[in-house]
């Protein structure tokens, strides 16, 4: 990393900086109540790196899921990637060894960057996306870490944090809500869910419920495609 | 399984997934290729129905029997939400109802 990328890079990063700090100091903070060390947390932020898995996966790893449900759930709840690779397979040629990485780094903040910057003149281009990518990534570790070392160390009670989980996910919800062209989606998503919580109670209620809304979601494609178009792919 | 084992089993199987979902159109349609119309289709539709069920799988255990098992997450709930159409400030939004409902479940609804 180049001093001239950093210092392109940098300014359009301290959003995310703001942001993962935030979110990243609650995921630590979160972990270390279920009693894992900071440790535990730079080694998820590390690999994982990943907002909403991360806060999912503390309440995962508190109830022991059994890793196939963890697998799936991941695989759910990072479905929306899909479509974000998609549309940077063309920024993404060229990127040679750091191409991997690259695909790794691809979380929600760093796409919205990549897919909207440009790198500005006398800055390698492929140097500057990766100077992106790699901030975004420090500024999660370490917000997570510094979580997880308050968490172990101030010891208040920490009956109810859990509830940060809910709140990012409202949080996403609204953000979707105000954006989406239609709430179909969403309305299906809550109702289908709601239906297998009743009928078969909070431990199975979710691959089934994931069944229903897949099913639901195929079967309305005639009328939603159409709507959805150029929305969020675009 | 040990409870290590199991953690560290948790984690790689998360970052692994993680990895695949977003190098998958990498590797699948890198060279050449559209991308099937079904898989588009359902990256922009199953996002807000995938949040929508987490949501409701963080509040399934809601008790409706007693005040305090479902007024601390409707208040702070709706604050989340209403204050998140007002500022759109992920932290605010965030930090604020979680502290919001920390206090409800320990000292107001006990």
């Amino acid at each position: 990393m180049s001093r001239r990328s950093l210092a392109a890079a940098f300014p359009h990063t301290v959003p995310v900086l703001m942001g993962y700090l935030a979110i990243g100091i609650v995921f630590g903070w979160m972990l270390a109540s279920i009693g894992y060390s900071a440790i535990w947390a730079f080694f998820m932020s590390l690999t994982i790196y990943a907002g909403s898995g991360q806060y999912l996966g503390v309440e995962l790893l508190a109830n022991t899921a059994p890793l196939a449900d963890v697998a799936v759930l991941t695989l759910i709840l990072n479905f929306r990637h899909l479509v974000y690779g998609l549309s940077l397979l063309d920024k993404f040629k060229g990127m040679g060894a750091r191409k991997p990485y690259m695909m790794l780094a691809l979380t929600d903040e760093t796409y919205a960057l990549l897919s909207n910057l440009q790198a500005p003149p006398g800055v390698e281009e492929k140097e500057f996306y990766f100077t992106i990518a790699l901030l975004d990534h420090l500024y999660w570790i370490a917000g997570s870490v510094v979580g997880a070392i308050a968490g172990s160390l101030i010891k208040i009670n920490t009956q109810g944090i859990d509830f940060a989980m809910t709140a990012l996910f409202l949080v996403i919800a609204v953000e979707q809500w105000e954006s989406y062209p239609s709430h179909i989606p969403a309305l299906l998503g809550a109702g289908a869910t709601l239906a297998s919580l009743l009928l078969l109670g909070p431990d199975n209620m979710l691959i089934p419920a994931l069944c229903a809304i897949v099913t639901g979601l195929l079967l309305l494609r005639g009328k939603l495609d159409e709507k959805s178009e150029g929305g969020v792919a675009a | 399984m040990n409870p290590t084992l199991y953690a560290l089993a948790a984690i790689a199987v998360m970052a692994g997934v993680t990895f695949l979902t977003r190098a998958l159109p990498f590797l699948l349609f890198g060279s050449k290729g559209d991308p099937p119309r079904m898989v588009l289709y359902l990256g922009r539709v199953l996002p807000p129905a995938v949040i929508a069920m987490l949501i409701v799988y963080c509040l399934r255990s809601t008790s409706f029997a007693a005040l305090n098992g479902w007024a601390p997450a409707l208040i702070a709930g709706l604050f989340v939400a209403a204050v998140h159409l007002w500022k759109h400030n992920n932290m605010l939004s965030i930090m604020g109802g979680t502290i919001l409902y920390m206090v409800l479940v320990q000292a107001v609804f006990v």
